[in-house]
């Protein structure tokens, strides 16, 4: 049997509009596997995703990546976010506004990094005639796509993104989900996805996660999460 | 007939002193503001209103207490002048230290307001990309608070060069040592040299108001995004 790429147990006191609520999940995720977060505002999605980033501590619980523990409370484990191999899209894309577009995927880029892939992701996202432009020119869409390529230009274990597609119109989110999936298969990223959109996670999971006041609810292919919308998506328990 | 002599020993000590001040304030006013902007301890809310106190202060009670701190026959001062030789009360080095304290206000909150208002994705946006906190500071962060350290500077200088009370007390109006341009000016009201006395507040109102026109102007283009870098 194969190893997991992720093994996920962390407990932490969340602070919801509803009150506090405790968050309780445990899950693994095969390399190279698109796990989706689902569920309502205040469920915990971004704060697991922020907890695998090292961004947001748990109280109790255990964090293994690749065979590398990343946190672990008990043994008093705590690998700081910079040196955590991920790739993090935020939901407000987080682009650096004093930096070109080139530059920030240059930013991203490690010491003795070539720019071959940095050259490639340009290429692959259509962003060559926005090289030399600032963030703030940009569309929705187009912040976007350079997101993506920030995130992945290290190349990293682990990419993470925290509804990224949800302020898009249809064209291009079906664009965008395009280049995920191309992406995704051609670097082999495993990913962990946070998004509302049923038939987005349909179309990209391999597996889901839907959670429900900081507990998972269910957990497995999304076809076996959500039976009767596989066809007919309307979001279910949102 | 008297010749038109202007000395201009006070507005050279006055841009050396604020030149000098302003420096020293940004090297401590970067991590402090930087910490006070992202510690989440509690005593930070204690060093936000030490730090403000000059600004409400009436600068005698800053310059009094500076005053009997610096005092050979007292505690620190005694400890300076005995084991480093080192004398502040009507001494440069000694406007200079209380100038730090003075104008420390208007360095640190333009800062930490700059450092406040950036949204905190930025600096774990940098994180994520494996880049320590200096990093981070260096290249992300001061480049997006650029009108606030402009701001911080230009406040800081032209806050010191208008000092009186606190340089008064501390400096005693010593001339070609610690007789700056604000109390040469009263000096010459005093004496009814007023021709003197709006020399010096004629040079002071024009360097201000420069100062602030320029530090506006800046400011109105960083507000603006460039397209291309």
């Amino acid at each position: 049997m194969t190893q997991p790429m992720i093994r996920f147990e962390a407990d932490k006191t969340l602070l919801t509009s509803f009150g506090k609520q405790q968050l309780e999940i445990a899950f693994e995720l095969e390399k190279g596997q698109l796990l989706t977060l689902y569920g309502p505002s205040g469920a915990g999605k971004t704060t697991i995703l922020r907890i695998l980033s090292g961004l947001t501590d748990i109280r109790s619980g255990r964090i293994d990546v690749d065979g590398e523990t990343w946190r672990d409370t008990r043994l008093k484990i705590n690998v700081p976010t910079r040196r955590r191999s991920i790739g993090f899209v935020f939901q407000d894309f987080a682009l650096f506004p004093n930096l070109s577009i080139k530059d920030n995927l240059r930013y991203a880029l490690q010491k003795g990094d070539n720019n071959q892939l940095m050259e490639e992701l340009i290429e692959l996202m259509e962003l060559g005639p926005l090289q030399d432009v600032r963030p703030a020119f940009l569309s929705g869409g187009q912040q976007q796509r350079v997101a993506l390529a920030r995130a992945i230009i290290r190349k990293p274990k682990l990419l993470l993104l925290d509804e990224p597609l949800s302020a898009l119109h249809d064209d291009m989110r079906h664009r965008l989900q395009d280049y995920i999936e191309r992406i995704r298969r051609h670097y082999e990223l495993t990913t962990i996805l946070v998004s509302h959109d049923l038939p987005e996670i349909l179309r990209l999971s391999d597996e889901v996660i839907w959670l429900d006041k900081g507990k998972i609810r269910q957990h497995g292919r999304p076809e076996i999460v959500f039976p009767s919308h596989s066809l007919n998506p309307k979001i279910p328990g949102i | 007939m008297k010749p038109l002599m202007t000395d201009w020993q006070p507005l050279w000590l006055s841009f050396r002193l604020a030149s000098v001040t302003t420096v020293i304030l940004l090297a401590i006013s970067l991590p402090l503001a930087y910490w006070l902007a992202y510690s989440p301890r509690r005593i930070k809310a204690v060093i936000e209103a030490l730090i403000s106190l000059p600004m409400v202060l009436p600068p005698s009670v800053l310059g009094f207490y500076l005053l009997v701190a610096f005092s050979p026959s007292h505690g620190l001062g005694r400890f300076l002048d005995k084991w480093l030789d080192v004398r502040l009360v009507f001494t440069f080095p000694g406007l200079v230290v209380a100038s730090l304290f003075y104008s420390l206000p208007f360095m640190v909150n333009p800062l930490l307001s700059g450092f406040k208002s950036l949204p905190p994705a930025l600096r774990e946006a940098s994180y994520t990309l494996g880049k320590s906190k200096f990093t981070t500071l260096v290249r992300i962060l001061l480049p997006n608070i650029r009108s606030s350290l402009l701001t911080g500077i230009v406040l800081s200088f032209a806050h010191t060069i208008g000092e009186f009370g606190v340089v008064l007390m501390i400096g005693g109006n010593i001339p070609g040592q610690t007789r700056v341009a604000s109390l040469a000016i009263f000096d010459e009201m005093e004496s009814m040299n007023y021709s003197a006395a709006n020399r010096y507040a004629l040079v002071l109102f024009l360097l201000s108001f420069i100062i602030l026109l320029v530090v506006y102007l800046v400011n109105h283009y960083f507000s603006k995004p460039q397209p291309l870098t």
